[in-house]
């Protein structure tokens, strides 16, 4: 229990993956206009990365890890260099069932995520997650935590920002500095806080 | 003179980072040294013009409604290629990028040239597009990793520069420079720098300053 607690604290803060990763940068920067846009962002991605972590993991283990087929008869077969094209294309299908059963059973959630969803296909936050599981060799439960955690790490960091970028819009900034630039100040300032959390444990 | 344009302008004008904000995710921390950063550009380069090249050739054939899809697989297939031979030739350094060359995939410029530039243009247009997009991330990678590397090992490429206190020289690392923070703050200040000199460039503010005269008031 303890070692899963750990996994989630680590993921969401020390190793935050916007933060200390610099992953998902885009949607990060594009996004954070908003508080509440940047909620529902941070709640499709943290759903997103509970599925496909797992899932991901259970691909892996059973069918591109050195040696996996072998209740096939092809104990041999190492297709893990299969990985990338495998966890893309069950990210994007998740997103797409994801999507269409929001549709059909939670309309209001839909509209609430909907924009959001195909876009994370192409957040590298997702497919980062998926790959640091398998350098990790977590188990399926601990799979299961460090989706969780990275997702909740990365809605903190895109909320946490947004905030700070609402209140930005009314201060005088040196004209150079204008959006793009600032927001990468301030996201390294932010980026600065969280260094603090190291070693941080249960 | 326009396919020298396709080649020229994703350079400084419409950098993919500076400007278009696109395919900050899978670099950034790759900039803590230099090596690692000039493989992660090179492998960008090389995704870039292939899968621009590719989805070129086939863009009178693929249908619109699974366009992403196939230009998805086209371009996870050159990041395996590229990740194979890494772990071929240089296990070091594919040990250091670890899972960022895998993130190549997501990486957005790729998806946004294939899509916005390679579905339009012939096939040559498209190579020179995805070469100057893949140097214009270089243009901006290479820099922060050099200064994050001198600065913050005192070392440049493995080789010392400023010696280092702990080896008897004078030099005390800044150890804020092999932590994520400084990749921001570089190229924030990087961008500030172009925009300074680009003036085009510059974001207009949401709320504009403007002192009230008497008579507005009124």
């Amino acid at each position: 229990m303890q070692d899963i607690l750990n996994i989630i604290l680590r993921a969401m803060f020390v190793e935050n993956l916007a933060l200390a990763f610099l992953l998902g940068m885009c949607t990060y920067i594009a996004v954070s206009k908003r508080v509440e846009t940047a909620i529902g962002l941070g709640i499709a991605v943290i759903v997103i990365q509970v599925i496909t972590v797992p899932v991901n993991h259970l691909i892996y283990r059973y069918l591109l890890s050195p040696g996996a087929l072998d209740w096939a008869g092809l104990g041999a077969m190492d297709l893990s260099y299969l990985k990338f094209i495998t966890f893309i294309g069950v990210i994007a299908a998740m997103i797409q069932i994801l999507e269409l059963t929001l549709a059909r059973f939670f309309p209001a959630l839909h509209n609430a995520l909907g924009i959001y969803l195909p876009l994370l296909t192409v957040n590298c936050a997702i497919l980062g997650a998926s790959l640091f599981m398998v350098q990790r060799d977590y188990i399926f439960i601990e799979s299961l935590a460090y989706g969780f955690g990275v997702g909740a790490g990365w809605a903190l960091a895109i909320v946490i920002f947004a905030a700070i970028r609402e209140r930005l819009r009314y201060s005088d900034v040196p004209e150079g500095l204008q959006g793009l630039g600032l927001a990468f100040i301030v996201t390294g300032l932010l980026a600065l806080g969280f260094v603090g959390f190291t070693g941080l444990e249960f | 003179m326009s396919y020298r344009r396709d080649f020229l302008d994703p350079l400084i004008n419409t950098n993919p980072i500076t400007v278009q904000i696109l395919g900050l995710c899978s670099a950034l921390a790759v900039t803590s040294s230099l090596l690692p950063a000039l493989i992660m550009s090179v492998a960008v380069i090389s995704v870039l013009a292939f899968s621009n090249v590719a989805v070129s050739l086939m863009r009178t054939v693929i249908p619109r409604s699974i366009r992403l899809i196939l230009q998805m697989t086209l371009i996870a297939s050159a990041v395996i290629v590229v990740d194979e031979i890494l772990k071929t030739f240089a296990p070091e350094v594919s040990r250091i990028l670890s899972v960022f060359v895998g993130l190549i995939i997501t990486n957005c410029i790729v998806l946004s040239r294939v899509e916005a530039f390679a579905m339009q243009n012939d096939v040559r247009a498209s190579l020179l597009d995805g070469i100057g997009n893949g140097l214009g991330y270089s243009l901006i990678l290479i820099p922060v990793a050099g200064l994050r590397e001198v600065f913050g090992s005192g070392t440049l490429l493995g080789y010392s520069l400023l010696p280092l206190t702990s080896e008897g020289g004078w030099y005390t690392p800044n150890e804020l420079m092999l932590l994520a923070p400084s990749a921001f703050f570089i190229i924030g200040l990087l961008i500030w720098w172009i925009r300074a000199w680009r003036a085009q460039q510059v974001e207009q503010p949401d709320y504009v300053l403007h002192t009230v005269e008497d008579q507005e008031m009124m």
